[in-house]
């Protein structure tokens, strides 16, 4: 008989970190994207520590505008990716750009995961009429897809809140645009898993200790039906995210003051045609190389969580 | 049938209502009509005037009405931002949407439905993973991303074809068209290949899925099974069962070409509807926003009603399970 050397403790550790070797190993798309993914976010909030704000007149120096990327004939080592037309390194433009579009879309998910969760758990739970009232919103919602509710709801913003906008109300209208335009999906997914979830014994014995309506849903409820929400929230993100920056390439998303991936993509865009073609096209692979990994990423925790929601968008 | 008709126009009609609704809420809540519409010096009397002429004096209600009975009489209001009659600049932008949508209608049938049944009946062929590929790569890339792509490649690289608006327009009277000339051809190729890119993913992926699904069914390995050849197997009766979600999708997929339209005809500079709204937003002409959200509602509304009464045509099961 061989003497046992592992406490129990330290088996169990060390199972779990052969768990996650193993689970990276079966999947080698998404840990690497999940590693993009690592690298972009300290990318975009690392670098803008370390370097002058390239959108305040310190940061910036006209005399080196539209300089392209270091392989090129005029190329400069200064500026690996090149320089925009007001002589931004690109590096350092597109940190401080893709800081802004992370920020308003986890931002913007948060909101829409609050406001669905909200109202789904409310639905689900109460039932009846308020149910039937905040489903038919939903519905109707549905005939709008999520990017023009989000441009109609800035608009109307726009409208309300006048020509002179501070850029912190700018960029709330944007976060609050896009987490109204996303909210439905939220609230359908936790009000049917809290319809199952309220005549489950538990909820009943929560109740006959004499708990509150609203104790049951925060304390019981909700624990047991986020995990398929969150698993969608993260696939939101991408979205919300290239929402943002469709919006700010359009105008009427962050103001150019404080630039996101989009206004950076959108000046790029004037000078597509005289041949700097690298002032847009960085911004735009960057965009797509981030939302891409997230993507993978999150329809890959969506299988392996939640396969119940596999092949639906 | 016309019970399930009529029940289905019925909830349609009170959709729209509600959509209109709040439509006109945005109208009467949102902007000064007055100030947009009276010179700076204009007279109390000359205001008073207006605000009855306007009926600004009424009951919401009333007012509401109102807005509904001019709508159906074709007034859909003025434009803060240009004074003119909301109808007019809609019927002047009109066409070049629509073109816009038909031709990427065309190259998503064109490209989308062959490729996705290659990917349906061959799901491991290198071709068939190739093109899974980058449909994954169409669905993700937003659609300004692929337009810019397309006119850094195609007109700044290439120089092949112009990257904005519509070429040469001939004037039919009640309709101009860009698509009886070679420039209008040439101008229309790129917007409407970015518009269809997602639509075109999107069917590819729907089709296969759709195809690998039918392909494992009884009635086709009952086929199989009765030595029918496979060519036969799979473009007359696996196809035929992979119909209804596939016009469902192709249907429901018109409010995103609406959508996306704003973003396509942004990045070409295109005349058309989308351009007309991304003014108005960045404008906050409330009017014409609150005419093109009921518009959208309307298209989307309609196709989706048209799609739900095709479906026991289609489907003869469809009926059966309603009732």
């Amino acid at each position: 008989m061989t003497p046992v050397v592992n406490t129990p403790a330290i088996a169990r550790r060390r199972s779990r970190g052969g768990k996650l070797l193993h689970a990276m190993r079966r999947a080698p798309g998404p840990t690497l994207c999940a590693v993009v993914i690592f690298a972009l976010l300290i990318y975009a909030f690392v670098v803008p520590l370390f370097s002058l704000n390239p959108f305040e007149f310190s940061g910036m120096s006209v005399l080196d505008s539209f300089i392209p990327p270091a392989w090129m004939a005029d190329g400069s080592a200064d500026f690996p990716l090149g320089t925009d037309d007001q002589g931004r390194n690109l590096i350092t433009a597109m940190a401080y750009g893709m800081r802004t579009s992370i920020i308003v879309g986890f931002l913007s998910v948060t909101i829409g995961l609050v406001l669905g969760g909200s109202l789904g758990l409310i639905a689900g739970f109460v039932g009846g009429k308020v149910d039937a009232f905040i489903m038919r919103v939903a519905d109707v919602q549905l005939a709008y897809p999520a990017l023009l509710l989000a441009m109609i709801i800035d608009g109307a913003a726009r409208a309300v809140l006048g020509a002179e906008r501070s850029v912190g109300t700018a960029m709330a209208i944007v976060v609050m645009s896009i987490g109204i335009a996303f909210w439905v999906q939220y609230a359908r997914t936790i009000r049917s898993s809290v319809m199952i979830e309220r005549d489950q014994d538990y909820v009943s014995a929560a109740r006959i200790t004499g708990r509150s309506n609203l104790s049951i849903i925060v304390l019981h409820i909700l624990p047991n039906v986020m995990a398929p929400v969150l698993v969608i929230a993260t696939i939101n993100l991408g979205i919300a995210i290239i929402t943002e920056a469709t919006l700010s390439f359009l105008g009427i998303g962050i103001p150019v003051t404080s630039p996101s991936l989009g206004t950076l993509i959108r000046n790029g865009n004037n000078f597509l045609q005289s041949g700097e073609w690298w002032i847009s096209v960085w911004p735009c692979l960057t965009l797509v190389l981030f939302v891409v990994s997230v993507n993978i990423l999150g329809d890959h925790l969506r299988d392996v969580y939640n396969p119940r929601l596999r092949g639906r968008s | 049938m016309l019970n399930y008709a009529a029940s289905r126009i019925v909830q349609t009609l009170i959709v729209l209502l509600v959509i209109s609704f709040i439509a006109f809420l945005l109208v009467a809540n949102i902007g000064d009509p007055l100030a947009a519409l009276l010179s700076a010096d204009a007279t109390v009397n000359e205001r008073l005037e207006l605000i009855a002429k306007l009926g600004l004096d009424q009951p919401l209600w009333t007012r509401f009405l109102h807005f509904i009975g001019n709508m159906l009489q074709g007034d859909f209001g003025f434009s803060y931002r240009t004074q003119d009659p909301v109808a007019n600049l809609i019927a002047e932008r009109l066409p070049a949407t629509v073109e816009l949508a038909f031709v990427s209608l065309l190259i998503t049938i064109a490209v989308g439905v062959p490729a996705g049944i290659y990917c349906g009946v061959h799901p491991n062929s290198l071709f068939g993973r190739f093109i899974m590929l980058i449909s994954t790569a169409g669905i993700t890339l937003p659609n300004f991303v692929v337009g810019i792509l397309l006119i850094a490649v195609f007109s700044v690289q290439l120089g092949l074809l112009p990257s904005f608006g519509r070429g040469t327009v001939v004037d039919l009277g009640f309709w101009k068209t860009g698509l009886l000339t070679v420039s209008g051809w040439r101008a229309i190729l790129l917007p409407a290949a970015t518009l269809s890119t997602f639509q075109v993913a999107f069917i590819i992926r729907m089709l296969r899925t759709q195809l690998m699904e039918v392909g494992q069914s009884e009635h086709i390995r009952f086929a199989r099974a009765r030595g029918l050849s496979e060519a036969r197997i799979w473009y007359v009766y696996a196809i035929k069962n992979t119909l209804l979600p596939v016009i469902t999708m192709l249907g429901l997929q018109l409010g995103n070409i609406i959508a996306f339209s704003v973003v396509t005809e942004n990045v070409f500079a295109w005349p058309g509807l989308g351009s007309l709204f991304l003014q108005s937003i960045q404008g906050a002409d409330i009017p014409v926003i609150a005419i093109y959200l009921i518009f959208v509602g309307l298209v989307f509304m309609v196709i989706n009603l048209v799609v739900e009464l095709l479906y026991p045509l289609i489907d003869a099961r469809v009926l059966r399970r309603q009732s």
